[in-house]
């Protein structure tokens, strides 16, 4: 599905050069669970914006879903994440003057979706994540905790082939980050494949693998 | 794919634009519709001048086709043939042939002392037909004080106002009226060395220079003064049947030969040559002003799409980050700038069409040679509407482009 290879990337700013990841070789199978973890400042989400191709690496290759990213030209890499990716930022990403459903059927319209099913969809999405009661709310009129769900909700709505998400139990109390962490292991049972960062133990330990990370490196991975 | 970013671009500016800031948005047209009028009434107002003065030089001096002497002649030779002509031509409703010519014109003779200067001014003469003057010009509906003439009058004239000190503030050497004249006030007027004694019958007010300047008499009795013979005249006012077209009408009496012993012209022909360079040179000036006003309102809609979209670029960061096509931000953009552009205009149409229009029919610009109204045919308003609904697309997608090719990473973490 992911494959990653002697991953580098580097930010320069001016004279000094900062190397973030220090070559990366990683691969994640159609329909895995993996869980990366790491100190802050480790590099985690700097290596998930390669992989989703929000970012391009200063050196290496990335092949997802069998095509290298560096022959996709930015219109084609838009696309690639429209189609093929969802992806829940850390806090939240959402469009503040769409009200809870368009927020959700935006990249659905985007794939020519016909209206109709587009708002069905993402309906059921945002049903199933216990939204179905605040779906003409606008993001500043929701707790954390459901506007983290309606970002999940957007990027699971068209069952992408794979979802990533940069600690989605970052601003949650326990019971709402338990929700969260049942629902990604029913759509790992799904056969969905997930990519997701995160601080706690205790829901790494969900994940088939955990993928330690420590300065721009991958130190350990552990099968559960 | 075009049609898909349209769509998208549509429902991303729909919300944008429901859920704005109600004063922003409300400035925004506001600068809108203040760039609408400046583009549609001050050309117009310039050139409802002019129009104003065009429009009354017709209407009280030339009718739709004048004839007059030839440059180097004094008469229309042969106008009874002329005339004739033109009651044999179903295009004419009506025409009124003048004579006319220089006369000094003095008052207050009688009072005179030695030592005093005369009281004069020079004016110029014209004779006419009453009822058909009337008919051609409504010359009677221009009485200011006392009553029109009758073909029976006689030693009775109508003096225009500009001749009358009493009406004219401007006190300048090489300007002279006559004072102390008023209707019942007899003048005396001086035709190649003869004199004659003639009462003032009425006063004539209009904008047009040889109405307010002239002096107007019977015809038979002015041709008498100027010791003519003849029965040719200076000039023939000619007012067509409705629909008939002035330059075609023209053609035919080029046809009949009638260029042989006079200048034939239209109305438009004969407008005096300042009122044509001024028509020319308004213009200029209105459409200089308005580009500046498009040029200005051009930088209003870049600056504030650009705001908009800086403030917002995160937004359109996480858009491009869930795969939205930057085609259809833009076009987002692309669509609130018209939206802003479409309701400015909507309101200065209102404006002009049902307020200002009227008000200025109603209460026209007194200008010294004109009765300005605000000119604006609806073919030049879209036309300039649909100017600055372009320089506001053109505003408003450069820097929404700007934006939206930011990388698309940077503008959701907020990085340079
Ligand atoms: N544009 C940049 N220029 C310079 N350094 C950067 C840039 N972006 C990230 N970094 C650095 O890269 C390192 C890794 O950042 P990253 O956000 O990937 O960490 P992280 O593992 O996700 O941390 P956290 O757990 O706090 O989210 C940090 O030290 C950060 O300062
Ligand atoms: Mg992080």
């Amino acid at each position: 599905m992911i494959q990653v290879k002697n991953l580098v990337k580097s930010f320069k700013d001016g004279q000094t050069e900062t190397k973030v990841l220090k070559g990366i070789d990683f691969q994640a199978q159609q329909g895995e669970f993996i869980a990366i973890m790491g100190r802050s400042g480790a590099g985690k989400s700097t290596f998930l914006y390669q992989m989703s191709l929000l970012d391009f690496p200063t050196s290496g290759e990335i092949i997802i879903d069998g095509e290298h990213s560096h022959n996709m030209t930015s219109e084609q890499k838009t696309n690639f994440r429209l189609t093929k990716c969802g992806y829940v930022f850390q806090d939240y990403a959402l469009l503040p003057e769409l009200t809870t459903i368009e927020n959700v059927v935006l990249p659905l319209l985007m794939q020519n979706i016909n209206k109709k099913d587009a708002y069905q969809k993402a309906k059921e999405a945002l049903v199933r994540i216990k939204l179905g009661h605040r779906l003409k709310n606008l993001p500043s009129q929701l707790s954390g905790g459901e506007q983290q769900r309606v970002s999940i909700a957007r990027a699971i709505a068209n069952h992408p082939k794979i979802l990533f998400a940069d600690e989605p139990t970052a601003n949650l109390d326990n019971e709402s980050s338990q929700a969260v962490m049942d629902f990604f292991l029913q759509l790992h049972k799904e056969g969905q494949t997930i990519i997701m960062v995160t601080h706690e133990e205790q829901y790494a330990k969900l994940a088939q693998k955990i993928v330690k990370i420590d300065d721009g490196k991958i130190i350990s991975q552990i099968q559960n | 794919m075009f049609l898909l970013n349209l769509k998208i671009g549509f429902f991303l500016a729909l919300r944008q634009i429901r859920r704005a800031n109600v004063w922003t948005t409300g400035l925004i047209v506001f600068v809108m519709v203040l760039t609408f009028l400046n583009l549609v009434v001050v050309s117009g107002i310039l050139v409802g001048l002019i129009e104003g003065s065009i429009a009354a030089y017709h209407a009280q001096y030339t009718g739709d086709v004048i004839i007059s002497n030839l440059n180097n002649k004094k008469y229309i030779e042969g106008s009874p043939n002329i005339i004739t002509i033109l009651k044999n031509m179903d295009d004419v409703k009506s025409f009124t042939p003048r004579f006319s010519t220089g006369v000094i014109a003095e008052a207050n003779y009688q009072t005179k002392k030695d030592t005093d200067k005369a009281n004069t001014a020079s004016a110029q003469l014209i004779g006419i037909n009453p009822l058909a003057e009337d008919e051609v010009t409504g010359l009677s509906n221009h009485m200011l004080e006392g009553s029109y003439l009758t073909p029976n009058d006689y030693d009775k004239i109508l003096i225009g106002y500009f001749l009358l000190k009493q009406y004219v503030t401007i006190d300048s050497p090489d300007f002279s009226a006559l004072e102390h004249v008023y209707v019942g006030s007899k003048i005396r007027l001086t035709i190649n060395g003869v004199t004659r004694e003639v009462t003032v019958k009425g006063i004539l007010k209009s904008k047009v220079d040889t109405i307010r300047r002239g002096l107007f008499m019977v015809d038979s009795e002015a041709r008498e003064l100027m010791g003519r013979q003849d029965n040719n005249v200076s000039e023939i006012a000619i007012n067509l049947k409705d629909g008939v077209d002035p330059i075609t009408f023209k053609q035919k009496l080029l046809l009949a030969g009638v260029d042989k012993s006079a200048k034939v012209q239209t109305y438009a022909d004969a407008q005096p040559q300042f009122l044509k360079d001024i028509v020319n040179t308004f213009a200029t000036l209105g459409n200089f002003l308005s580009s500046i006003g498009l040029v200005v309102s051009s930088i209003t809609i870049f600056i504030v799409i650009f705001i908009n979209a800086l403030t917002r670029r995160k937004f359109i960061g996480i858009l491009k980050g869930i795969g939205i096509n930057g085609k259809a931000i833009e076009i987002s953009y692309i669509f609130q700038s018209i939206f802003y552009a479409f309701l400015g205009s909507a309101i200065g149409l209102v404006l002009v069409y049902l307020v200002l229009v009227p008000l200025f029919r109603a209460h026209p610009i007194d200008f010294p040679f004109s009765d300005g109204i605000l000119v604006a045919p609806l073919a030049g308003t879209l036309v300039r509407m649909w100017l600055l609904i372009v320089s506001t697309i053109i505003a408003g997608y450069i820097p929404s482009r700007m934006i939206v090719r930011k990388n698309t990473l940077d503008s959701i973490l907020g990085r340079n």
